[in-house]
């Protein structure tokens, strides 16, 4: 659970009348939302660190692609989408 | 164990191993820091391709095995005996807690939920105001700003049913612990890359003053590993004691300025109870008291006793660089990822999760 990961910035877009600076961040094929606020300085198509739904770094592009691969030959990738309860209990 | 084709980057790996061969002339134990590191180290067989001359011994830096028994205890009591919604990080519902898990709780009918982001909790209290909702904030620094940030966003939406539970470790007060302990066996440090995107380096330098000892803030893939621990090892070889960053690509000096400013805004550093490793001073977060009606301790003033770990898990033992997995009477009997006595069997980012999965003596100890 430690893990942070980077993904890519598609879209930028203002939540509860611009209290919040929210991104869709596509990690491959998953795209998830991704606080900005730790990374004001972040723009779309830059690509940031991901850790539990906040961005925490922008990283730059290449280093950003090689990581992602890393992780996903390592098959790190589970805590981007959750196992569900049940899937838990089965395990 | 992995065959070197199947690194990232072979030729660096052959290249950095070759020159720790080189380097090296005496016994040296090296511990790292963070479990994910642990994790690569195990998964890809480093352990193997080190000279015998290097020990890693593997440190604290898994936040699911270091929470406490006892907050594990809470955080079951909350979710059956207090009707809340309680929230959490999948990796935290098989921990073991004195009597049951969350996993259990949820069976007998708890309302509990496995979230990817602490913010999604604050939306299901947003959705759900008749409801109270507590998201379970385990973690290291990298994770304290995402839960910090859930509270600062539950109270600009002025919700009133949105606390943590706040089970926050901190990096440095577990090093100084560690070297405090006259049995520690540790020479050189590997620090946490992740923390030091978030905390920069600061925190590290009165460490290697006042224990005298090399640390070198590391990533966590193979290449960075190994080189993390050939400028250990050279520090170690050359009697010099100094904090160095493998990991610039991702650590700046400084760290995220907005990231620690969310934390201190929300946060007090408390004394904390490491699981196995007893009560460490200054190691942990708590909700400030300014802020105490998103703090679940205080909202549902909850008092459960401390409980005894199981008593033939040594996970104490092995996170302080002790002992191994192996020296465990149940690792791999008794104990195993489906049916864990200690939390280092539970997460990935445990050490006897990780030489269960990779080692590949599993069998040997099963046998
Ligand atoms: S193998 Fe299980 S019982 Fe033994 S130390 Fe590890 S977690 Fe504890």
């Amino acid at each position: 659970m430690c893990l942070a990961i980077p993904g890519k910035i598609k879209t930028i877009e203002s939540q509860m009348d611009g209290m919040l600076r929210m991104a869709k961040v596509q990690f491959g094929g998953i795209t998830k939302e991704a606080s900005l606020e730790m990374v004001p300085q972040a723009k779309e198509g830059d690509y940031v660190l991901v850790h539990v739904g906040v961005a925490i770094s922008v990283v730059n592009e290449e280093e950003a692609k090689k990581t992602f691969e890393f992780l996903k030959e390592a098959g790190e990738l589970d805590e981007l989408e959750p196992a569900s309860i049940d899937q838990l209990k089965d395990k | 164990m992995k065959y070197l084709s199947e690194y990232r980057d072979p030729e660096l790996v052959t290249q950095y191993l070759d020159e720790i061969k080189k380097t090296v002339t005496q016994p040296w134990t090296i511990m790292e820091v963070c479990g994910g590191q642990t994790h690569s180290l195990v998964k890809y067989g480093i352990l193997d391709l080190l000279p015998k001359e290097i020990t890693m011994v593997h440190g604290p830096g898994c936040p699911v095995c270091v929470t406490p028994l006892n907050l594990i205890d809470k955080a079951v009591y909350l979710a059956e005996e207090k009707d809340v919604i309680l929230c959490s990080f999948g990796d935290m519902l098989r921990v073991p807690g004195s009597e049951k898990n969350l996993l259990e709780a949820k069976a007998n009918g708890a309302d509990i939920r496995i979230l990817y982001s602490p913010l999604e909790a604050v939306k299901i209290a947003k959705e759900n105001p008749e409801r109270e909702v507590v998201f379970f904030a385990v973690g290291f620094e990298t994770t304290a700003p995402a839960n910090a940030l859930s509270v600062l966003h539950g109270k600009r939406a002025e919700l009133t049913n949105y606390s943590i539970l706040a089970s926050h470790v901190l990096v440095p007060p577990a090093i100084s612990a560690l070297m405090s302990d006259p049995d520690s066996v540790v020479q050189g440090f590997l620090a946490a890359g992740h923390v030091c995107t978030i905390m920069g380096l600061e925190e590290y330098y009165p460490l290697v003053e006042q224990y005298n000892i090399p640390i070198v803030v590391t990533g966590f893939e193979p290449v960075d590993l190994l080189q993390g621990i050939l400028m250990t090892v050279k520090q170690l070889e050359g009697g010099i004691a100094k904090l160095e960053n493998q990991y610039t690509r991702m650590v700046s000096e400084e760290g995220n300025p907005n990231a620690k400013q969310a934390i201190f805004e929300v946060f007090d550093v408390t004394n904390r109870m490491w699981r196995g490793m007893d009560v460490i001073p200054s190691s942990g977060y708590q909700v400030k008291k300014e802020l105490e009606q998103y703090d679940a301790n205080v909202k549902f003033e909850v008092s459960i006793e401390e409980a005894p770990e199981h008593a033939e898990c040594i996970a104490g033992d092995i996170m302080k660089g002790l002992k191994k997995p192996f020296d465990c009477t149940q690792f791999g009997k008794k104990c195993k990822p489906s049916n864990p006595l200690g939390a280092p069997m539970v997460s990935s980012e445990g050490a006897c999760a990780a030489y269960y999965n990779y080692s590949g003596e599993t069998e040997l100890a099963e046998a």
